[in-house]
């Protein structure tokens, strides 16, 4: 925060204004979890109850979703830390001819409207024969979650003086220890805060996945198909709570460690 | 002949290309097992990219490098008995001094209260007793300097390459390590190879200097002998200043016109009436600036040839009103035959 001692009161209202344009909705959703109504967003809410919850934790098909979206966010994941590291590895390393063109290919991915990179993965997926699947999902989840992981892990090496590697490998120690011991602490929190970012955008991603999955449906498809059919609509409203409650943390977390500076804490041996 | 040790550092017609750019020409070399030896140019003269190859980081485009007689050309860093002091230094910034220190014995998997008590050597031999615990970020330039040091002597290596590691320091801290990095290198008895691009640096320290110029060695030699014999005009001019006479008053003087070097300080600044000995030569000129340094005083003379000479003299007797008259005014310069030295080009 700054620490500007006095801001204007225009620019005090302009930024509750901002604030309370983002967070009020989704307030409302917190509020109708609590609602006996079961089809209508009545207000003032006509009482409170607190079943939903035990009707949610009730329901077969959204456990199904919930896990289906764990497994998929996770695989994810771990794919976006090895292939963004190594992307980034190489652009650090290396100048070859065409890198700053691959630098602008790896990035795009997150730029793209989603249902561009939905629509261009089912046309491949489609025309390769390929059965949609788990993996046809992680597939187009890892293609942005490629990018954070990348841009976090390539924004370290760039902070890291390059000499430690030649030190390194100067005092004997071979490639494989030189990652071990020095490259890795260097890059361990980007590798966390981008981990978890792409964790995050994986979890509630729906454009994508609608085009890349086949009869099954992650938790944000799940919550989609729950407002074109409602049933027990208030369900739907405590789903949507614990999705934000759970992404909040690790965007929070990430965050945090993205604004430490490269003050990094190695393991203590 | 007789079996003398192998040179600790042997180059075999050694260059590096980069595309079209000779870094590194041709170069032989041979440094001495135990010496002090610096490479000494000016940036571009390919004297770190030498440094790099010895060290493994980079490999020669041609010809082979010998450590103690085995050929290393093509071995990676990590097998060579060769360490590095780096001019960043390079520490690692996550681990605390002690592991700095004793990372290459880590990766040589000493245990762990081994290498502990022998980090601990290192650092009292470069006087850092008691800071082991702390991260390089809590130190000083010159605290880092010598961690990288000690970090760099822990696995006895054969030869020591120091990479410009004087640079960042201020002039009292450069001078005060200079000092220290030649008694260290007297008490561990290991090869240093030192490169710089500060003359009085590579003077002060040295057994033996390589002069660098447009990758290539243009004189190896004591540092005395650098500095009273320069083989090339490059050399006379880069190491300290010179005064390059030729052509019709280097003919008058000596014969011929092969050019000559003569230090400034070898110059005598005389009264235009007085007679050179027998064994000095003379020219005439005119004084043209008079700068006043305190311990000495520089004069740049105009000669009748057309030359503009560098006349350094003591203050013993004089004072600052004294030399500043001198300006303006006709002078004769004298100095010994012995202290021409013929350089060619």
């Amino acid at each position: 925060m700054r620490s500007n001692p006095e801001a204007s009161w225009g620019l005090k209202l302009a930024a509750l204004g901002g604030l309370l344009f983002l967070h009020v909705p989704i307030l409302i959703i917190f509020l109708y979890t609590l609602t006996p109504d079961e089809t209508t967003y009545t207000f003032p809410l006509p009482g409170i109850t607190f079943k939903w919850f035990g009707v949610a934790w009730q329901r077969e098909d959204l456990w199904r979703a919930l896990t289906l979206s764990f497994q998929v966010a996770a695989v994810a994941t771990v794919a976006a830390l090895i292939l963004g590291t190594l992307a980034a590895a190489a652009v650090y390393r290396s100048n070859f001819f065409g890198r700053e063109a691959i630098s602008f290919l790896l990035i795009l991915p997150i730029a793209l409207p989603g249902i561009v990179t939905g629509i261009a993965l089912r046309t491949a997926i489609g025309g390769f024969d390929i059965p949609f699947s788990f993996w046809t999902i992680v597939i187009g989840h890892a293609t942005f979650c490629v990018v954070v992981v990348y841009n976090n892990v390539l924004a370290r090496f760039r902070r890291m003086q390059g000499s430690q590697i030649e030190a390194s490998m100067d005092l004997g120690a071979n490639s494989i220890q030189t990652f071990r011991y020095v490259i890795l602490p260097n890059i361990a929190t980007a590798l966390l805060a981008g981990g978890m970012l792409a964790f995050a955008l994986s979890f509630d991603e729906v454009i994508v996945t609608t085009f890349t999955a086949g009869q099954q449906s992650t938790l944000p498809i799940w919550i989609f198909s729950q407002l074109v059919r409602p049933r027990d609509r208030p369900v739907t409203n405590v789903v949507a709570m614990f999705v934000m409650l759970i992404t909040f943390v690790p965007i929070f977390l990430a965050q945090r460690l993205s604004a430490q500076n490269s003050d990094t804490e190695g393991e203590t041996k | 002949m007789s079996n003398p040790p192998a040179p600790a550092i042997r180059f075999d017609q050694v260059s590096r290309h980069f595309g079209d750019v000779k870094a590194v020409d041709l170069v032989n070399l041979e440094v001495r097992d135990g010496e002090f030896f610096s490479m000494l140019g000016p940036s571009g003269s390919g004297k770190t990219t030498c440094l790099r190859m010895i060290a493994g980081f980079d490999r020669p485009t041609s010809g082979q490098i010998f450590l103690y007689g085995q050929d290393v050309s093509d071995l990676p860093p990590y097998e060579r008995d060769v360490n590095t002091v780096f001019q960043d230094y390079a520490l690692f910034p996550h681990m605390n001094v002690a592991d700095n220190v004793a990372y290459g014995l880590m990766v040589k998997k000493v245990n762990k209260s081994e290498r502990m008590r022998r980090a601990e050597e290192m650092l009292e031999l470069t006087r850092l007793a008691g800071f082991g615990k702390r991260k390089p970020s809590q130190l000083s330039g010159g605290q880092r300097q010598r961690v990288a040091l000690a970090r760099a002597l822990i696995n006895h290596p054969k030869v020591l390459l120091l990479d410009e590691p004087l640079g960042a320091l201020d002039l009292k801290l450069r001078q005060q390590m200079q000092v220290e990095l030649k008694s260290i290198q007297q008490r561990v008895g290991i090869t240093f190879i030192f490169v710089t691009h500060d003359q009085e640096e590579a003077l002060t320290m040295s057994d033996r200097i390589a002069v660098f110029n447009e990758g290539k060695i243009c004189q190896v030699g004591a540092p005395a002998e650098i500095y009273e014999r320069p083989a090339s005009p490059f050399v006379a001019g880069f190491v300290g200043t010179s005064n390059l006479i030729g052509g019709e008053v280097a003919k008058r003087l000596t014969g011929s016109d092969t050019m000559f070097s003569i230090r400034p300080e070898k110059i005598h600044l005389g009264k235009v009436e007085s007679q050179p000995e027998a064994d000095m030569v003379s020219v005439e000129g005119v004084v043209r600036d008079v700068v006043y340094l305190g311990l000495f005083t520089r004069y740049l003379v105009e000669t009748e040839g057309g030359n503009d000479l560098v006349v350094v003299e003591q203050n013993l007797k004089t004072t600052s009103m004294d030399v500043l008259s001198v300006k303006g005014q006709k002078v004769r310069l004298l100095w010994h035959r012995d202290h021409m030295n013929p350089v060619g080009g």
